[in-house]
């Protein structure tokens, strides 16, 4: 029945490509987007059937990530037809169906419960995506594009071979052949070590690429610059977070076999790195979007930081991972806000946005405000626990640098975000058409009151979910 | 049938070595087609008598790495009017020397692995290793679209080429996938070649360099 998260959008795809009506064809997104939510709302509450050897089962951690991919395409699904509206004079049939699609494969990355399987998920998600990012036809996207599919599939070649290892492990230390998760967690203990470690590697460097964690993020920043808002909203808060899913199932492998320490030390030492790239480049950054990419390589990074801090930490990352997704949503969609009244994204041309379009200009300065962690907003909560969970197991030099770390970033996207918000706009800015209409501004208003209100307190549904995750992950203590 | 593959993934090598030190685009597609050819007959090699699943995949593999994406690739050749790599990042001669660490150093950490003798040849698992690190030099150190593509299949062909290891205790659909996705991939890269070519009137992604820090 859960499954039905899988097909609703697959059939919702066919539709859109079926559909003749280039005015009437986004209706099938917010259509789709509702009834993907139900079938998740009704697949969550059902009780979890984690220790199942199934191939497709819904594993705990997955659940969480489930529940937020479908909440932020619903959201966003109103979104896109206002967008749509404004863009009526490019066909979106492709856009439309690969919307769709690329929906329907983050919801299979959750339900993959075999290594292989996991894969062929996540591979399907580069390519279903790919055309959204060329949906505006530009040279610049076509760059972008070309960037994204070539880097993302180096990153998914090395991810297989990272599979190939795992299996190579598994059978070198005489254990039976099973990639699915169940099995190969209970055998874990009997891996070869080495292959086990390079196996690690090669996979945190190739679902890190989808992720986008530094060294391995110069997609990134193309494809979040030249994508349609949205679709930036749905890489930066769904896509990063089913790579991520991958990572913490493939951590959780790890962790079995006893090398949890291995594991840790290279998480924190990749969270860190990227934290610090997103700092360098986020200072003086002038283009808005691109600014935003940089902000979500820092958030990548906080996210494996909090994966290699024990069980806190993880509880940390898994509700930062929601935090994180929601309020990106909040700041691509008032981008694309911005960027379609300018018509730039440079802050060059873009001034006083708060006096051109109150709204938008006011959901993007709340967003940077809760992005970089100021209370009372949700991210605050995660980030303090992450941090939390560095000083209280005495790492004071990872909480040292993360502290500072999130300080440059906070200065650096202050710079950008005030020069966006202050001052008055251009007599040219003033004399677009573009202004804020109910469906370009009611979903990120709506994700923006979650932010608040997970910043105020964490529902009990939510907590219980994160802290099974956390169980789930081989952890018996768990303190949020 | 060990000397046998263990000639077979020489050759394989030798020919990771002539991609490395050509310029000529067509002598790479013909090369990387051969390369094809041989990995598709690894699986059959390697486990010795012919199963359906060794069927499956040798004739999937030829098919695809050896005859469908050559193809393709030749025919955005004939609408192209690039025939060579001009100005790699780096010499030719610099990339047959990496090429050669590469390789030297896939041979070292590979022994320093634990194997299983049963399957094959010693030679897989190193030959894997270089195989790669040739796709890997040929894609960051190539400008041409095309080029940069071909890089990609010699990097898959050395995931290939680990995967034969694994053909009996894997699942089949992973080798499917291996295989669809392959071909996807390619496919999509062909698409973007087309506009590539449409956009630019030349395939190469030094023109591709808009979006800069």
């Amino acid at each position: 029945m859960g499954l039905a998260t899988i097909f609703i959008p697959l059939l919702g795809a066919a539709l859109a490509f079926l559909l003749r009506s280039n005015a009437r064809r986004p209706l099938v997104l917010p259509f789709i987007g509702v009834a993907h939510l139900a079938a998740t709302l009704y697949a969550i509450s059902e009780p979890s059937r984690a220790g199942s050897a199934a191939w497709v089962a819904l594993d705990p951690p997955g659940r969480v990530v489930l529940l937020l991919v479908s909440v932020l395409f619903a959201v966003c699904s109103f979104y896109a037809v206002g967008y749509l509206r404004l863009r009526s004079d490019r066909p979106n049939r492709v856009f439309c169906g690969c919307l769709l699609a690329f929906l329907g494969m983050m919801s299979f990355i959750t339900w993959a419960g075999h290594l292989g399987l996991m894969w062929v998920a996540i591979e399907t998600t580069t390519l279903s995506s790919a055309p959204l990012l060329y949906f505006n036809r530009t040279g610049r996207s076509l760059e972008a594009t070309w960037k994204y599919l070539l880097v993302g599939s180096v990153g998914i070649a090395l991810a297989l071979l990272g599979s190939l290892f795992l299996g190579y492990s598994s059978l070198a230390g005489g254990q039976e052949s099973s990639l699915v998760f169940e099995d190969l967690v209970r055998h874990a203990p009997g891996f070869s070590k080495p292959w086990l470690h390079a196996a690690f590697i090669l996979l945190l460097v190739g679902y890190g690429t989808k992720m986008g964690i530094a060294p391995m993020h110069s997609w990134k920043p193309d494809a979040y610059g030249e994508a349609p808002g949205l679709v930036g909203a749905m890489l930066a808060g769904g896509m990063t977070s089913c790579a991520f899913l991958a990572i913490i199932r493939v951590f959780h492998i790890v962790a079995a076999a006893g090398e949890a320490e291995f594991a840790s030390r290279i998480l924190v030492a990749m969270g860190i790195f990227s934290m610090g790239v997103a700092g360098v480049f986020m200072v003086r950054q002038r283009d808005f979007k691109r600014m935003l990419a940089y902000s979500s390589v820092e958030h990548m990074g906080i996210l494996v930081l909090g994966l290699g801090l024990g069980s806190a930490g993880a509880f940390g990352a898994i509700l930062h991972m929601v935090n994180n997704g929601l309020v990106k949503g909040v700041m691509f969609m008032s981008a694309g806000n911005i960027h379609r009244a300018y018509e730039s994204k440079s802050t060059g041309d873009v001034a006083g946005a708060l006096h051109r379009l109150p709204i938008s200009g006011g959901l993007f300065l709340a967003g940077f405000i809760a992005v970089t962690g100021s209370p009372p907003f949700a991210p605050f909560i995660s980030e303090f626990t992450i941090l939390n969970a560095a000083f209280s197991q005495h790492r004071y030099a990872v909480g040292g640098f993360m502290l500072v770390l999130l300080l440059v970033v906070f200065m650096g996207m202050g710079v950008t975000v005030l020069a966006v918000v202050q001052g008055t706009p251009s007599a040219k800015a003033r004399k677009t058409a573009f202004h804020d209409r109910p469906l370009t501004i009611v979903p990120p208003i709506a994700l923006m009151t979650a932010v608040v209100i997970l910043g105020l307190y964490i529902p009990g549904p939510l907590q219980a979910m994160i802290s099974e995750a956390v169980r789930y992950l081989g952890y018996t203590e768990v303190r949020p | 049938m060990s000397s046998a593959v263990d000639a077979m993934l020489v050759m394989v090598l030798l020919l990771n070595f002539f991609v490395l030190g050509s310029s000529r685009i067509r002598s790479i597609i013909y090369t990387v087609a051969g390369q094809g050819v041989l990995l598709g007959l690894l699986p059959v090699m390697v486990h010795e008598g012919i199963g359906l699943r060794q069927a499956v995949v040798s004739v999937g593999a030829i098919g695809l790495k050896a005859v469908i994406i050559p193809r393709m690739l030749m025919r955005a050749m004939t609408d192209l009017p690039i025939r060579r790599e001009i100005q790699p990042l780096i010499g030719f001669r610099t990339s047959l020397l990496l090429g050669a660490v590469a390789t030297a150093a896939s041979m070292g950490l590979a022994a320093r692995l634990p194997t299983l003798g049963s399957a094959g040849s010693q030679l897989l698992v190193p030959a894997s290793l270089a195989t790669i690190l040739t796709g890997f030099i040929i894609l960051t150190t190539r400008i041409k679209a095309i080029t940069q593509v071909l890089g990609y299949l010699i990097l898959e062909n050395g995931v290939f080429i680990f995967g034969v290891l694994l053909l009996e205790a894997m699942p089949f659909l992973v080798e499917v996938g291996v295989l669809l996705d392959l071909f996807v991939a390619i496919f999509v890269m062909g698409i973007i070649i087309n506009h590539i070519s449409r956009e630019f009137s030349s395939v190469s992604t030094e023109r591709l360099s808009t979006l800069k820090e």
